[in-house]
C-alpha cells in the first residue's frame, strides 16, 4: 500500500503528532512546528481530494480490523472537501496566530498551550470528517468539545470563563443525549457502522427514537436556532484565531455528522417530518440570526450572529432530500458549496474583525468610523467577505444560493426559495450597517500594526478566494456525487 | 478571448488604480485614460465585426450544467460602445471635477469596475450570466453613491441598496425558475421560449419577476425611488452611471427579455408586453410632470431620466420593429444628451456653486459655451429636428402607429411637450439677470468644458447622420430586425 | 428477562434527573454533577440493553462503549470543575446567571 492509501490515518496522526511535539517543545519553537504541521496536513488533504476525485471513494480499516469489530474510516467526496477546507482555514488561522499571540505568552493565553490545544482540535475535526461509525462520532465530538472549550477559556478572564462554561454545559448535554441515542439505536439494530446500519435499518420505533435523539443532540452542537444560545458568547469571547476556527470549522463538524445520519444512514422518510422540521428551523435561524446581527453593537458578537444565520442555510437540503436524485444532487452540492465558501469568508471576517479591534483599540462598531481611508485592506476584507454572506455573484455564497433555489423550485417546494431570497436581503442589511460606518467620513485614530501581512493581507486573501468561489461549483458538485449519500439515492458516481 | 476583454481590461485598470493608491495621481490618471481608450477601441472593433455579421462568443463552465457566456452581438455592442466611449470622455471630466476631492483612487477604481460590470451586462449571452453582472453592478456602484461619506450620502446609498437588492432577489428567483422550467436559455433573436408549452402562468410570473428586477435599475415607476436620492453622488457618477451605465443596464435587460428571451410575438401573446407598456406610459407622464416642479437641477434631470428611460421601455413593449429600433437607438442618443446635461450640472456646481434653478441667474453670461451645449442637448431631448432625440422619437412614434397602438404615439407627443416644459425654464433661468458676469479667459476647468462640448456635438451628429450605417439609428435597426424575422436591406 | 429492563429503566430515570439538574440548578458544581448523572444513566441503559440474549454471553460492544464513555466523562468533569474553580477565584461567583459586572445583586 502506498502513502496515498494510508492518507486517512495520516490525516489524523499528523496533527496529533504536531500537538504532542508542541506540548514538549518550548514556546518559540511551537509556532514553527505548528506552521510546518499545517502545511503537511494541507498537502495530505490535497492528495486525498485528488485521490477521491479521480479514483472514487474508499474505506480505510484502522488496524486492519474492519467493521463491525473495528472502526472504518470513510474517505468520500464530502469528507475530502471538508478536510481540505479544514486544512486551508487551519493553515490560515495558524499563520494568523503566530502574529496574534505575543511571543511571550506568560500567564495570559494559557501559558502558550494554544498550539497544543489547537492542533489537538484539528486532529479531532479530521477524525470526525473521516469517521464511518456512529459511536466514533461521539468520541470525536467530545474531543472537539474539550479542546474547543479549553480554547475559548484561554484568555482566562471572567467573560471567557462564562462563555466557556456555557459552551461546556451545552456540549455535555449534547454528548450525553447523543450517547443515549446510540444506546437505543444499538439495542435495535446491533450495528454501529454507518454502512451496515443503512443495510439493516428497519422501521422500528427504538431505532427511530435513537436516531432522533442523536440528530437533536447534533443540532444543539451545531447551534441551530433555537439551540443557538451558547454560540454568540463563545465565539465572541474567544481569542480571534479560535473564533474563526469555531465558526468556520467546528459547527460544520457536527453538521457533517447530521448529513451522514439524515442522508446516508436513514432511508428517506424514516423519521417522518424530520426533514421539513430541520428546514423550518434553518429558516428561523436565517431570519432570527440576521435580525439579531443587526442589533449588535460589538463587532465580534456581530460576526457570531452572522454565523447563527448562515448555519440555517445548511439545513435547507433536508426537506429536499426526498424529491428525486437530481434535486438532491443540486441541494447537496449547494450546501457543501455554502459550507466551504462560508468557511473561507467567515474566517476572513473574524480575523479581519480581530485585526480591526486590535487597530482601533476597542470593539465598538459605531466608533470604527472612517476605516475605509485609514484601514483600506481591512475594510476591503469585511466588504468582500460580506458579498459571500449576502450570496451575491460571483461568490460561492451565490453559487450555493442558486443551487438551493433551483432545487427548491424543482422539488415544488418554492417557499424555501423565498426564505433564501429574504436571507440575502437580511444579510445585506446587517452587512451594510457596519460597512456604512466603515465608509463614513470621520476618520478616527488607529494604532499601527506589527504584522500587516499576516494580520491584514491574509484575511483579505481568504475573502477574495470566497469571492470567486462560484467557479469551484462544478468541482464541488462532482465531488458531492462521489458520496455514500448519492449512492443510496441511486446515483452512481 | 477578445470578447472577454471589455470586462477584463477595466477590471485590471481598477486593480492597478487601487494599488497605485491616493498619492500617485498622475500615474493613476494615465493608466485610466489609456486603458479606457484601449477598451473603447477593442469594443468598437468587436462592434465592427458584429456589423459584418461576425458574432464572437465564448463560454466558461460556472455551475453544474450552467455555462457563463458572453457574445458580441449588435444589440450588446451598441450598449457597450456607448458605455466605453463615454467612460473615456467622463474620465477627462472627472479628473477635472474631482481635482480637490478625497479618496480619488477608490473613486476611479470602482468607476472602472462599474464599466466592467456594465460591459458584462451588455455582452452576456444568457439570462444567468446577465444576472451575475447585473448584481455585481449593484455592488460596484454603492461605494460611488456613498463616496462623500456624509449622512445624506449614506442614506441615499441605503435606499439604493434596498431597491437594487430586492429587485435582484426577484430577478434571481425569476431566472432560477426559468432555468428549472426551460434549462439554460441563451438569448436568441426572436425569443427562445415560445416552445415551452403549458406553463403560461409560470411564464407570466417569471416575466413579472424579471421586469421587477430590471425595472429597479431602469427606474420604471414605482421602482424609481432610489434615483433622485442618488443624485447626492458626485457629478461624474450621476453622469456616467445614472444616465448611462446603471440605468441603461436596466432597460437593456428589458430589451433582452422581450426581444431575445421571450420574443416580441410570445410576449404579446402572453399579455405581458401590454402590461409593461401601460406601466411605462404611466412612468413617462408622471415623471415628466414631477420634473416640471423641481428646483434642484440634478433632481430635475433625474426625473427627466426616469421619463426618458420609460420611452425606451415603452418602445420595447410595443413589440414592433420600428419601435424596438427606436428604443435601442434612444438608449444611445439619450446617453449622450443626458450626459451633456449632467456634466453641465456638475460644472455649474463646481465652478460657480450653483445647484438650483433659482440660483441660475447670470449663468449664461458667465459660462456661455457650457450653457449653449446644454441648450443643444435640451432641444435634442425634447425632440427638435434634426437633433438626435428627434430621430429616435420619430422611430418610436412611427413604431407605435405600426404596432397599432396609436395611444402610445399620443403619449410620446405629450411627453415631448412636457420635456420642453421642463427644459426651457432651465435655459430661461440661466438667461435671467444675476450676480454673475462673464470672466476673461476660459469659463471653467478645460477638462470639464471640452467634454461637454464634445458630447453636445455628438448629439447633433447622431441626429444628422441618422440613416448612415454606424449611427445608432441604423445600428439599432440592424440589431432588432432579426427578432422580428427581418433582415436589414 | 426483566432484570436488564430494571437497569435500563433505572438508567433512564437517572438520565432524566441528571438532565433536570444540568438545566435547572444554578450552582455550577450542581450542573457538573447533573451532567455526570446523565452519563451514568446512559451507561446503565447501555449495559441493560446490551444484555438481552437470555442466558447467552453478554454483548461486549456496549461495555466497550461504556468504558469509553466513562473516560470521556471524567475528562469533561475535570474540565468543568477546573473552569468552575477559576471562575470562582476570578469573580467570587458560583453560578452563571449573576453578571459579575453588576456587583453582588443576586
Amino acid at each position: 500500500m502506498t502513502l496515498v492509501d494510508h492518507l486517512p490515518a495520516l490525516l489524523i496522526i499528523a496533527p496529533l503528532a504536531g500537538a504532542a511535539i508542541t506540548f514538549v517543545t518550548e514556546r518559540s519553537v511551537d509556532r514553527i512546528v505548528a506552521v510546518l504541521t499545517s502545511i503537511i496536513i494541507t498537502l495530505f488533504s490535497g492528495m486525498l481530494l485528488y485521490r477521491v476525485a479521480s479514483g472514487g471513494a474508499f474505506r480505510y480499516e484502522i488496524g486492519g480490523w474492519g467493521a463491525p469489530i473495528g472502526i472504518d474510516l470513510v474517505a468520500d467526496g464530502p469528507a475530502a472537501l471538508f478536510l481540505l477546507l479544514t486544512a486551508v482555514v487551519g493553515t490560515a488561522v495558524t499563520i494568523y496566530a503566530t502574529a496574534y499571540f505575543p511571543k511571550d505568552c506568560g500567564t495570559s493565553y494559557g501559558h502558550g498551550l494554544f498550539w497544543t490545544l489547537w492542533l489537538f482540535m484539528w486532529t479531532s475535526l479530521n477524525a470526525l470528517f473521516l469517521t464511518g461509525d456512529v459511536f466514533n462520532v461521539y468520541v470525536c465530538l467530545e474531543l472537539i468539545g474539550i479542546s474547543a472549550v479549553a480554547l475559548v477559556t484561554l484568555k482566562g478572564d471572567a467573560d471567557a470563563l462564562r462563555a466557556g462554561a456555557r459552551y461546556l454545559f451545552a456540549s455535555m448535554l449534547a454528548a450525553m443525549t447523543y450517547l443515549l441515542g446510540v444506546a437505543l439505536l444499538y439495542s435495535s439494530t446491533g450495528q454501529l457502522d454507518m454502512e451496515m446500519l443503512r443495510a439493516t435499518l428497519t422501521p422500528d420505533s427504538g431505532a427511530a427514537t435513537g436516531l432522533a435523539l442523536m440528530v437533536a443532540a447534533l443540532v444543539l452542537k451545531t447551534a441551530l436556532v433555537p439551540a443557538h444560545f451558547w454560540l454568540p458568547t463563545a465565539h465572541a469571547s474567544a481569542p480571534t484565531p479560535v473564533s474563526a476556527a469555531l465558526s468556520a470549522l467546528v459547527v460544520k463538524a457536527s453538521y457533517f455528522a447530521i448529513l451522514r445520519l439524515m442522508l446516508s444512514v436513514m432511508p428517506p422518510g424514516f423519521i417522518p417530518g424530520a426533514g421539513t422540521l430541520l428546514g423550518i428551523l434553518g429558516s428561523m435561524a436565517i431570519i432570527w440570526g440576521s435580525l439579531q446581527a443587526m442589533r449588535q453593537t460589538r463587532i465580534k458578537q456581530w460576526v457570531a450572529y452572522s454565523t447563527v444565520a448562515q448555519i440555517g442555510y445548511l439545513f435547507i437540503v433536508f426537506p429536499l432530500a426526498d424529491s428525486g436524485a437530481d434535486v438532491l444532487a443540486a441541494a447537496l452540492g449547494g450546501v457543501l458549496l455554502h459550507a466551504l465558501s462560508h468557511g473561507l469568508a467567515k474566517t476572513a471576517l473574524f480575523l479581519g474583525a480581530g485585526s480591526l479591534m486590535d487597530r482601533f483599540g476597542h470593539n465598538e462598531i459605531a466608533r470604527m468610523t472612517g476605516a475605509a481611508r485609514t484601514l483600506p485592506v481591512l475594510t476591503a476584507t469585511v466588504a468582500l467577505a460580506g458579498v459571500t454572506m449576502m450570496g451575491l455573484p460571483p461568490s460561492g455564497g451565490f453559487g450555493s444560493k442558486w443551487q438551493l433555489v433551483s432545487a427548491s423550485i424543482g422539488a415544488g417546494q418554492w417557499w424555501w426559495a423565498l426564505v433564501l431570497g429574504l436571507g440575502g436581503l437580511l444579510a445585506a442589511a446587517y452587512m451594510f450597517r457596519v460597512l456604512a460606518v466603515l465608509l463614513s467620513d470621520t476618520p478616527t485614530e488607529v494604532r499601527p500594526t506589527h504584522a500587516p501581512v499576516r494580520l491584514e493581507w491574509l484575511p483579505l486573501a481568504l475573502a477574495v478566494a470566497a469571492l470567486f468561489f462560484v467557479f469551484a461549483a462544478p468541482f464541488v458538485d462532482s465531488l458531492a456525487g462521489i458520496s455514500t449519500i448519492m449512492l443510496h439515492a441511486g446515483v452512481t458516481p | 478571448m477578445t470578447v472577454w476583454l471589455p470586462i477584463l481590461l477595466p477590471t485590471l485598470i481598477a486593480i492597478v488604480t487601487f494599488v497605485l493608491g491616493e498619492a500617485r495621481s498622475h500615474a493613476r490618471n494615465a493608466v485610466n485614460l489609456i486603458g479606457a481608450a484601449v477598451s473603447a477601441t477593442i469594443v468598437v472593433w468587436l462592434a465592427y465585426g458584429a456589423y459584418g455579421g461576425d458574432v464572437v462568443a465564448s463560454t466558461i463552465p460556472l455551475l453544474s450544467g450552467i455555462d457563463f457566456g458572453v457574445h458580441a452581438d449588435l444589440t450588446g455592442m451598441l450598449f457597450s460602445t456607448v458605455a466605453s466611449v463615454l467612460w473615456f470622455v467622463t474620465l477627462i471630466y472627472a479628473i477635472g471635477y474631482m481635482d480637490h476631492a478625497r479618496d480619488r483612487a477608490r473613486f476611479f477604481g470602482f468607476f472602472a469596475l462599474c464599466i466592467a460590470a456594465a460591459n458584462g451586462v451588455a455582452l452576456a449571452s444568457d439570462p444567468i450570466s446577465l444576472f451575475l453582472f447585473y448584481e455585481i453592478l449593484t455592488l460596484t456602484t454603492y461605494p460611488l453613491v456613498v463616496h462623500s461619506g456624509t449622512a445624506e450620502a449614506r442614506a441615499a446609498g441605503r435606499k439604493y441598496l434596498i431597491y437594487a437588492l430586492t429587485g435582484g432577489t426577484a430577478l434571481l428567483i425569476g431566472v432560477a425558475w426559468l432555468t428549472v422550467l426551460a434549462g439554460q436559455t441563451p438569448f436568441t433573436p426572436g425569443g427562445a421560449l415560445a416552445g415551452v408549452t403549458g406553463q403560461t402562468t409560470a411564464l407570466r410570473a417569471i416575466f413579472a419577476l424579471m421586469v421587477a428586477g430590471f425595472g429597479v435599475k431602469a427606474a420604471l415607476m414605482p421602482l424609481h425611488g432610489w434615483l433622485p436620492g442618488a443624485m447626492v453622488a458626485p457629478a461624474p457618477v450621476s453622469s456616467l452611471l445614472h444616465a448611462v451605465a446603471v440605468v441603461k443596464a436596466g432597460v437593456f435587460g428589458i430589451i433582452r427579455l422581450v426581444n431575445e428571451l421571450y420574443g416580441p410575438e410570445f410576449a404579446t401573446s402572453l399579455g405581458a408586453a401590454q402590461v409593461l407598456s401601460a406601466l411605462a406610459a404611466i412612468s413617462i407622464i408622471v415623471a415628466s410632470v414631477i420634473a416640471l416642479r423641481q428646483d434642484d437641477l440634478k433632481k430635475r434631470l433625474a426625473y427627466s431620466t426616469i421619463a426618458q428611460l420609460s420611452y425606451i421601455t415603452l418602445g420595447v413593449a410595443l413589440c414592433s420593429p420600428l419601435a424596438a429600433a427606436g428604443a435601442l437607438a434612444h438608449l444611445a442618443h439619450h446617453a449622450f444628451m443626458k450626459i451633456t446635461m449632467f456634466f453641465t450640472a456638475g460644472s455649474l456646481a463646481e465652478t460657480v456653486h450653483v445647484k438650483k434653478l433659482s440660483q441660475m441667474g447670470g449663468v449664461a453670461r458667465r459660462m456661455p459655451i457650457t450653457m449653449t451645449s446644454f441648450a443643444v442637448a435640451a432641444f435634442a431631448l425634447a425632440g427638435i429636428p434634426p437633433l438626435a432625440g428627434f430621430a429616435s422619437k420619430w422611430m418610436l412614434g412611427a413604431g407605435a402607429v405600426e404596432s397599432g397602438s396609436t395611444w402610445a404615439l399620443i403619449v410620446y407627443v405629450a411627453a415631448g411637450a412636457l420635456a420642453m416644459g421642463y427644459m426651457v425654464p432651465i435655459l430661461f433661468a440661466s438667461l435671467r439677470k444675476g450676480d454673475l458676469d462673464a470672466t476673461g479667459g476660459l469659463e471653467s476647468d478645460p477638462r470639464m468644458l471640452w467634454p461637454i462640448v464634445f458630447v453636445a456635438v455628438v448629439s447633433i451628429v447622431m441626429g444628422l447622420a441618422a440613416g448612415v450605417p454606424g449611427s445608432p439609428a441604423h445600428w439599432a435597426m440592424s440589431a432588432v430586425l432579426p427578432s422580428f424575422g427581418g433582415v436589414m436591406p | 428477562m426483566s432484570t436488564y429492563l430494571i437497569y435500563s429503566l433505572g438508567g433512564a430515570v437517572i438520565f432524566a434527573i441528571g438532565l433536570y439538574a444540568l438545566l435547572a440548578r444554578r450552582h455550577l458544581v450542581h450542573k457538573v454533577i447533573g451532567a455526570n448523572l446523565m452519563g451514568s444513566g446512559t451507561f446503565l441503559v447501555l449495559i441493560g440493553l446490551g444484555n438481552r440474549a437470555p442466558g447467552g454471553t453478554p454483548d461486549p460492544v456496549p461495555q466497550a462503549m461504556v468504558l469509553t464513555g466513562i473516560v470521556v466523562t471524567v475528562a469533561l468533569t475535570a474540565l468543568g470543575l477546573a473552569i468552575t474553580k477559576r471562575y470562582f477565584s476570578a469573580t467570587g461567583l458560583d453560578d452563571l446567571d449573576t453578571d459579575p459586572r453588576e456587583g453582588d445583586h443576586p
